[in-house]
């Protein structure tokens, strides 16, 4: 097909437009997707919003010293005093699940920041010039991609050693391949229209074409997707950390603290419990907020 | 102006190579709408783009030279063709729906040229903008900049292009079937608004179309091409008073008139008998249907 026919290939993208179909088209969607597809956004917002906030807050302010460890408390069941109860060091479990849930946020923001800027950077010059550069940079992707992304990660890490950073920097390069193409894709969609012609026509430079022109349009795609990068870090931190290869003692870490109250089952759930229901909590905000931006401005894709 | 000499180009893709422009030559004078008019294929959208500076990896020019006032814009380098994009030539397109970044406020994007290639601060450029909102007749320009593109209808959209490619004062406006997707009110204030503007500022138009008709309104001189080949070329009146070629011929035949004896007035008569209407009933008429 020669890229060339402008005229040919306008009429079929028309539909594909985010924006053509105007308020007619956010009134229908309305109208059929009822009230679950708003309240996705707006729980997931809220969700996220408390749960961010509240690890946040674990930055700056803890009810009691992470690692300071009392016996006369050791597994006390949730009380005012230990609202997470405590384990079975007598560690405050609400301090350490605050604490540890920052540094899953660390290391999740981290990755999707690597991953992503590496993805976006390589996916937008593929899908934009195409070519012998998208073939060689796509198949380097593809090789990356070949590899479950723990795998790499704790190939990445038996090589460098464990620890928060070089969890970050291993997950990040684990994630490149799923943003590269997501990006790559929707580059490519959106090479063809013709405001893109039209900026080049202006003599806008490359770089902001595809920054300042092409990227805003390809949001609600990307921020679902990092959105879904985001959970998956999350996840595969607390994986790695559970076992024993993420995020070191004495530091705290969901993941950590879930193996660790394996043994304490019976005797004190509360150890176990919400560290998890911290973690659940967290993905289902996130993600549901990466849902409801697709609805709300991802025009139903 | 602008001098363009036997353009020859062809595309290769996979081994296989195709002819879309051969040996065109025409020129256009400051100030002069000149019209080219051609079938799907004829080569007509590859000599602007071409002209514009946007041909692709995968079309090879085989000669000729374009030149805008004695510079060879074949010749320069992308950077220095950048610098000529949207200042001295600009174009717009046939479908105003995507021609506009969803995503940008109007305003901004009819800035985006001044931005690159003026020096103006920003009251300055925000004065332009007003301005070439404005001069395309478009009403409360202000409230305008901030709107955006989906909240506008398919004429304003198109106006709104034109605004964004007039604002640095082209020499040379390059216009590739801007009407074809407008209701045909709205066609004729387009073609209104581009002799408007081509009378104000002196700005010459190489205005594209497979319409006859609305070539014959608008430009002054006609190139008609086929299968990449400028087959006749003239004045407006000329070449519709009398065609020297078949395929020209052919072209004015096919424009829908209720004239008696043209091609269409024919059909309208053959549909009324068999509708069972009385040969009175379809009236000829000067007026183009």
């Amino acid at each position: 097909m020669s890229r060339l026919s402008i005229n040919g290939m306008k009429k079929g993208k028309t539909s594909n437009n985010l924006f053509s179909g105007g308020p007619q088209k956010l009134s229908g969607q309305k109208a059929a997707g009822g009230g679950l597809r708003s309240y996705n956004f707006t729980f997931g917002a809220v969700l996220t919003v408390i749960m961010l906030g509240l690890i946040v807050l674990g930055f700056f302010w803890v009810p009691y010293d992470t690692e300071a460890m009392q016996g006369s408390v050791k597994l006390n069941a949730p009380s005012l005093a230990h609202i997470f109860g405590t384990d079975q060091f007598g560690r405050d479990v609400f301090s350490r699940v605050l604490s540890g849930a920052g540094s899953t946020l660390v290391i999740a923001g981290g990755t999707i920041l690597i991953g992503g800027g590496i993805g976006i950077l390589t996916g937008a010059v593929t899908g934009y010039f195409g070519g012998w550069l998208d073939e060689g940079l796509m198949r380097i992707n593809d090789v990356l991609a070949a590899f479950p992304s723990v795998l790499l990660a704790l190939v990445i890490i038996s090589i460098w050693g464990s620890g928060k950073y070089k969890v970050m920097l291993a997950l990040g390069i684990a994630f490149i391949p799923s943003f590269a193409r997501i990006v790559r894709g929707e580059f490519m969609r959106c090479r063809e229209e013709d405001y893109v012609t039209s900026a080049r026509l202006i003599g806008v430079s490359t770089p902001r074409i595809l920054f300042v022109h092409i990227l805003p349009n390809i949001l609600p795609a990307l921020l679902s997707s990092l959105t879904i990068g985001f959970n998956n870090a999350v996840i595969q931190e607390a994986g790695m950390s559970y076992l024993g290869i993420g995020v070191q003692p004495p530091d705290a870490s969901l993941g950590r603290m879930l193996s660790e109250s394996q043994t304490y089952l019976a005797s004190g759930p509360w150890c176990a419990v919400f560290p998890g229901l911290f973690l659940v909590l967290l993905i289902l905000g996130v993600g549901m907020l990466g849902e409801g931006i697709l609805d709300r401005f991802g025009g139903g894709r | 102006m602008l001098k363009v000499e036997n353009l020859s180009i062809h595309f290769e893709e996979r081994g296989a190579s195709q002819e879309v422009v051969r040996d065109v030559s025409f020129d256009i004078q400051d100030g002069e709408i000149l019209g080219i008019v051609g079938e799907s294929g004829s080569g007509k959208t590859m000599t602007a783009l071409t002209i514009a500076g946007l041909l692709k990896n995968n079309a090879i020019l085989d000669s000729g030279s374009i030149r805008l006032d004695g510079v060879n814009l074949l010749s320069l380098s992308e950077k220095e063709m950048r610098s000529i994009q949207g200042k001295d030539i600009s174009m717009i397109f046939q479908e105003p729906m995507t021609a506009l970044n969803p995503t940008m406020r109007i305003g901004k994007q009819v800035e985006e040229a001044l931005i690159l290639h003026t020096d103006l601060s920003k009251e300055e450029r925000r004065k332009k903008v007003i301005k070439a909102l404005e001069d395309v007749e478009l009403t409360q320009p202000e409230k305008l900049c901030r709107k955006y593109p989906y909240e506008l209808s398919g004429g304003m959209r198109q106006r709104v292009m034109i605004a964004a490619a007039i604002v640095c004062r082209p020499k040379l406006l390059i216009a590739d079937e801007p009407t074809t997707a407008l209701d045909v009110g709205t066609q004729e204030s387009i073609l209104k608004l581009l002799k408007k503007l081509n009378k104000k500022y002196n700005m010459g138009i190489l205005f594209i179309s497979h319409n006859l008709r609305v070539v014959n309104e608008l430009c002054s001189r006609v190139l008609v091409m086929k299968d990449g080949r400028v087959l006749e070329e003239g004045q407006a009146v000329q070449i519709f008073e009398h065609p020297q070629t078949e395929y020209t011929k052919e072209l004015i035949a096919a424009i829908p008139t209720r004239t008696k004896g043209s091609r269409f007035y024919e059909l309208l008569k053959a549909r009324a008998s068999e509708e069972g209407f009385a040969d009175s009933d379809v009236k000829a008429g000067e007026e183009n249907a």
